[in-house]
């Protein structure tokens, strides 16, 4: 999976009631509608004006917070290709991948808003096309590797009718 | 070598030698949603044709974070598991029944149990002796279909704490200046297991708010050994014979030891927007508060409530404060009726809502207006958490809250103990 797009900046410790605040509770059983206030809490000007394709990249602990699996949906749903950050929080980097939405962690200080991306997910690869430079990632976990190549968990369940991790 | 509470528990339930590190497949002795996240974990069973229970007796949907409903479109989302429960056979929570985490310790979890549930507080159920952790919607759904869940073994964090409190200092304290000191990302897929003499003394209600709080340190879960006082707690909501005894090795190996005297701490808040933006109570005094909430999960037990109230008894709210006060569950709520506790609070000012999670995530009950500031009881104080980005939150025991209360700025409550 090859993603272009540009760079939305945000810092640390974005919690998912910054993704998906409570006050917005009653639009979880409606992800579409929940996914145009997505961020709004974070930048309220994110939801209406970023493109497919597009990546959201954090700081330190992105992520933290409820379990609640609304926050990576609604992200996805947004069109994001990935969402890059120095760490993740647990639950979010779990939800993640198993709904498919691409998290990788490498060292985001290298990336400014507005800044062109390229993003090879399976090679683990990020281009700063417009700094012109290449930034390391960090490998995803083998058992991460294998539910991503299954298509998320629910297929791997399917797949293997069970967990073969 | 040893092990840890966490992979003596994982090894049992899975069969293997679990080691930290170790991926593993256990079996999930209880599972739990809730109605901000099983709406879309039922959504899922349908989707793939699995809509079922592999142990409908040990499968609880809970009612409890806009309860009762405030909209239309969260009664529908109450409807669809009150379907998912009666075609399955899972046990239903109802409105007003209580808060999660305090219902799963009254009546469902056991010492020696994994339990996994849609709600990022089900580590709360770790101080009984239990494997408790949060996780998504799909993974608790599968969970339930299965009946078993897979799980990366935690590294462990020893939390050793040692001496006793000083008057008006509490576990509350205890567990805020150790985010404080470990960071919330500090123990990220970390397992915290809380130990020493000070937590062998401590009560179970003591023990509940430190295990509530473990993900507030980005950790999987946070685990008690189960002892006497376990089994005591666990007779005294007539589950005496769920009790077995379950601690660490002698020679476990932990990842980090961190210790603690409780006789050094102060009385400790959270400042907005962070938990682990910690301060000693000397730093905040004097802030102005417009509401202060006392209840929730963390700190929404009886003897949370009997702190308050022996802080505000024969006193008044500032007027310019509003004080809510929520029970964590339908029990504690009749223990505080009986005891004449809610009648204390409630001529101290308190507005006295119906168990349930609302106000602290910010769904109904208890929204802040713009630039205004709470000081709860609850765990989290996130920029937007209780229903405004506008809003400030601290975090406090409910003895600091039952001070403030009175002075409508946050208070030292040793001034009044």
């Amino acid at each position: 999976m090859l993603f272009k797009g540009k760079a939305w900046k945000f810092g640390d410790d974005i919690s998912t009631d910054h993704i998906a605040p409570g006050r917005l509770f009653h639009l979880r059983t409606n992800l579409p509608e929940l996914a145009k206030h997505v961020l709004e809490d974070a930048d309220p000007e994110f939801a209406s004006k970023v493109q497919p394709g597009d990546f959201v990249v954090g700081g330190r602990n992105f992520g933290l917070g409820s379990s609640r699996e609304h926050a990576p949906r609604i992200i996805k749903l947004a069109g994001v290709g990935a969402v890059l950050a120095k760490s993740f929080a647990r639950i979010f980097y779990r939800n993640a991948i198993n709904i498919g939405l691409p998290v990788l962690t490498c060292d985001t200080d290298q990336i400014d808003a507005g800044d062109e991306l390229e993003v090879d997910i399976s090679r683990g690869e990020v281009k700063n096309l417009t700094k012109g430079i290449s930034i390391k990632t960090t490998a995803l976990p083998d058992v991460m590797i294998k539910i991503l190549n299954d298509g998320g968990i629910v297929e791997h369940f399917k797949k293997h009718k069970g967990f073969a991790l | 070598m040893g092990k840890t509470l966490a992979e003596k528990i994982l090894s049992d339930r899975s069969g293997a030698d679990a080691r930290a590190g170790d991926i593993v497949v256990a079996e999930v002795d209880a599972a739990l949603v809730q109605d901000g996240t099983g709406p879309l974990a039922v959504e899922e069973l349908r989707r793939i044709g699995m809509e079922r229970a592999a142990k409908p007796e040990r499968t609880i949907l809970f009612i409890d974070h806009a309860a009762p409903s405030p909209r239309k479109e969260l009664s529908n989302a109450h409807k669809t598991l009150r379907e998912f429960a009666a075609k399955t056979g899972a046990i239903l929570s109802e409105v007003n029944e209580g808060v999660c985490h305090q219902r799963m310790v009254e009546s469902y979890a056991r010492p020696g149990d994994v339990i996994i549930g849609a709600d990022s507080h089900t580590c709360t159920s770790g101080a009984v002796g239990a494997f408790a952790t949060g996780m998504g919607s799909t993974d608790v759904a599968l969970g339930i279909a299965s009946g078993k869940t897979w799980l990366k073994v935690p590294e462990t964090f020893l939390i050793k704490a040692t001496g006793k409190f000083q008057k008006g200092v509490y576990s509350k304290d205890l567990i805020l200046h150790l985010i404080g000191l470990i960071g919330a990302d500090g123990a990220t897929y970390k397992a915290l297991e809380f130990a020493g003499d000070a937590v062998e003394a401590m009560s179970m209600s003591e023990r509940f708010t430190l295990s509530n709080m473990a993900v507030e340190a980005g950790a999987k879960t946070g685990i008690c050994a189960s002892d006497a006082t376990t089994r005591a707690y666990l007779e005294s909501v007539g589950r005496g014979s769920d009790w077995k005894p379950l601690e660490a090795d002698a020679d476990a190996v932990y990842e980090r030891v961190v210790e603690a005297d409780l006789s050094k701490l102060e009385p400790t808040v959270s400042k907005p927007h962070t938990v682990d933006n910690t301060a000693t109570i000397s730093e905040v005094v004097g802030t102005k508060v417009d509401q202060v909430f006392i209840g929730t999960c963390t700190n929404g037990r009886l003897d949370d409530l009997r702190v308050a109230a022996s802080i505000l008894k024969g006193k008044k709210r500032a007027s310019g404060t509003r004080l809510l006060v929520c029970p964590a569950s339908k029990g504690v709520y009749l223990d505080a009726l009986a005891e004449g506790i809610i009648a204390t609070l409630v001529e101290a000012g308190a507005a006295v809502v119906n168990p349930g999670c609302g106000a602290c995530v910010g769904v109904h009950a208890g929204i802040l207006g713009d630039g205004e500031v709470c000081l709860a009881t609850q765990n989290r104080n996130f920029k937007g958490r209780m229903g405004n980005p506008e809003g400030f939150i601290y975090l406090s025991s409910p003895a600091i809250a039952a001070a403030s209360a009175i002075e409508g700025v946050i208070a030292d409550p040793r001034d009044y103990l």
